[in-house]
């Protein structure tokens, strides 16, 4: 679609990486330090349409082959399922712990909490919404 | 379990829409588990009802943390008895709409938009804290946003842009009188703010907060000189969103007025109570002459959502125990009598093939059902009565007298009048008179579109011949909103 876009096309290439590998730690640094679910999911978010941008709204489609509306439907469900756990141990809806486990990769001490899986449900929630918001404004010029 | 039971209502529409989400292909599917849903909601919050009438106000902690630092949800009676009335008719709209709505519209995401108003309709009934209402406020709106403009018809866009204009601006009010309150009182804890104002014992600064407050629900509920979206928005949807709207919408704004006002802003009463009851006599005013001005029958039903709502702002007016009964229990028939109205209406429509009363009448030779029910409706609508309109009025009536607000009372009663006037030219002229229009055309088929409008006939009948069920429950309500040591009792116990 755009033959002429070598360059661009090549830098988006290297940076599209760059940027989803900093959303990621911005997403899971959310529990700490200033981040979280939506701003991560936003900063992954602005990689896919840098592809577009480049490339065209075809690639990123074939790249993420799910409808948008199932990944909507999906970040919703973890983020009721994971406050509907609780209730089965006999808690509150939403209540949330956390704990420290030796992960492999991670290091010892990790500290885990059940609130990152509630943060996923945002994280796809917010990614689906704005580029199925892109993509239809985009399609239809 | 059990301790469980108030987040139920939350979490089923919750999921339901969810699930709807992941089946939007299959329209089938889709309706049978919307309605099966909307059974397990019904039951689920007649349970509610019974055990909030049997224990006291419950509530509960969500995620934990011990009110007034997490979110609280509450159910009181007049919260449960709201979710139960929200819950039927919801199930009533869906069934309706099994028939009454086109597959295009149910594609593009219908009954999961149904299922989010559900949610946000339920929320702000249940919920303890100001910001949390807010948010579901926000929830309904914009499932309302999306149901007004489904299937794009060049009324609903046109519409839909005042209404959601409108509802923009108020909602940027409401955060600001929320941000004013937060500032002063530093608490957004429902009980707590309570206490907190009564502690102070409302001083010139919190009155003018709880105008603000008037305002934005004033907005949302379409009291006097904030009603003018109505009209147009609630006549472009079809008429099953119409009925939906109409059962749901304004009625939550009319709840948030009644608890902001019973519990939080009760110091002031020469004040804001004196300014509620000229808001309600004037909101049934320009209701009542909207009803009686129109030839179109939709329009006429929309000014009756208006005027309805000046009947139950008029109870809190009063501020005493009879007349917060008359307001629940007005409030609760009204929700029932005006889905019934709109969604008859809808079937008449549908029979008619337009909405104007004139180019239509001598419907009852072909179709006796549906005149038979348009004249149940009406009589319950304006109060005669074996039907469950009279008592909430009759109560309405007492705590106006009781509060010495006579001239009110008596605008009421021709405002009551006049209702039932504007539906009985309807009756007369559409259903009663020459046939015309009916006898010219195929006999349309409304099968599956009367029986939904029946059902919520049956239950107003129940409501009013069978009042000694459900009076407890709303005389349980009206002691919580009239005693505010209660509701704060059950949510910060310590």
């Amino acid at each position: 679609m755009h033959p002429n876009d070598v360059i661009l096309q090549t830098v988006t290439k290297l940076l599209a990486f760059i940027i989803v590998i900093f959303s990621f730690y911005v997403f899971l640094s959310g529990h700490h330090n200033p981040g979280g679910g939506f701003i991560g999911a936003l900063t992954t978010a602005c990689a896919f349409l840098l592809i577009s941008v480049a490339f065209d709204i075809e690639t990123v489609k074939k790249m993420i082959p799910v409808d948008f509306k199932t990944i909507m439907a999906a970040g919703l469900l973890i983020a009721v399922i994971s406050g509907m756990i609780p209730i089965f141990f006999g808690e509150n809806f939403l209540w949330q712990t956390f704990d420290y486990f030796d992960l492999p990769l991670l290091g010892d001490n990790t500290e885990l909490a059940t609130a990152l899986v509630f943060d996923v449900g945002v994280y796809l929630v917010v990614i689906a919404v704005v580029l199925s918001i892109i993509f239809t404004i985009g399609e239809e010029q | 379990m059990m301790n469980n039971l108030i987040i139920l209502p939350i979490l089923i529409p919750f999921l339901t829409a969810i699930i709807l989400l992941f089946i939007r292909k299959s329209v089938k599917a889709e309706r049978i588990i919307s309605v099966l849903s909307g059974i397990a909601l019904v039951i689920i919050s007649g349970l509610l009802v019974k055990e909030v009438l049997d224990k006291g106000a419950i509530s509960y902690a969500l995620g934990g943390w011990a009110p007034p630092f997490g979110i609280a949800l509450v159910a009181d009676s007049l919260a449960a008895l709201l979710v139960l009335f929200a819950s039927i008719v919801v199930l009533i709209c869906i069934l309706f709409s099994i028939r009454g709505i086109d597959e295009i519209r149910v594609k593009f995401f219908f009954y999961p938009l149904v299922q989010f108003l559900l949610l946000g309709v339920i929320g702000a009934f249940l919920t303890g804290d100001i910001f949390n209402l807010f948010v579901f406020f926000e929830v309904l709106l914009m499932a309302s946003y999306g149901l007004i403009t489904l299937g794009g018809s060049k009324a609903q866009l046109q519409e839909s842009i005042k209404y959601v204009l409108i509802n923009v601006i108020s909602s940027a009010f409401f955060v600001t009188a929320i941000a004013l309150l937060y500032s002063v009182t530093g608490t957004l804890n429902i009980a707590d703010l309570s206490q907190r104002v009564a502690e102070v014992n409302q001083p010139g600064i919190l009155t003018v907060i709880a105008f603000l407050f008037m305002i934005v629900f004033g907005m949302k509920a379409a009291i006097f000189p904030l009603y003018f979206w109505l009209p147009g928005s609630y006549a472009a949807p079809p008429p099953v969103i119409t009925a939906l709207f109409a059962g749901l919408l304004t009625k939550v704004g009319i709840y948030a007025i009644m608890r902001v006002f019973t519990i939080i802003f009760y110091h002031e009463p020469q004040i804001t109570h004196l300014t509620l009851e000229i808001i309600a006599v004037l909101t049934m005013v320009v209701g009542v002459i909207g009803a009686i001005a129109y030839q179109d029958m939709q329009k006429i039903l929309v000014y009756n959502v208006v005027a309805g709502v000046g009947f139950i702002i008029f109870g809190v007016s009063s501020l005493n125990e009879a007349g917060l009964f008359g307001a629940t229990f007005y409030l609760l028939h009204d929700m029932l009598i005006k889905a019934a109205l709109f969604l008859l209406v809808g079937a008449i429509m549908i029979i008619t093939q337009t909405s104007s009363m004139k180019n239509a009448s001598g419907l009852i030779k072909q179709y006796p059902l549906v005149g038979w029910s348009f004249l149940v409706a009406a009589l319950s609508l304006a109060g005669v009565p074996p039907f469950s309109g009279f008592f909430g009025k009759l109560y309405l009536i007492q705590g106006g007298f009781e509060a010495g607000q006579y001239i009110s009372v008596i605008i009421m009663i021709i405002a009551s009048l006049l209702i039932l006037y504007s539906v009985m030219r309807i009756f007369f002229s559409v259903i009663l008179g020459e046939e015309n229009h009916a006898s010219q055309n195929e006999k349309a088929n409304i099968k599956g579109l009367l029986y939904p409008s029946m059902i919520l006939l049956f239950l107003s009948f129940v409501m009013g011949f069978g009042a000694e069920f459900i009076v407890p429950h709303v005389a349980n309500a009206a002691e919580t909103l009239l005693n505010p040591e209660i509701y704060i009792e059950a949510v910060l116990k310590e």
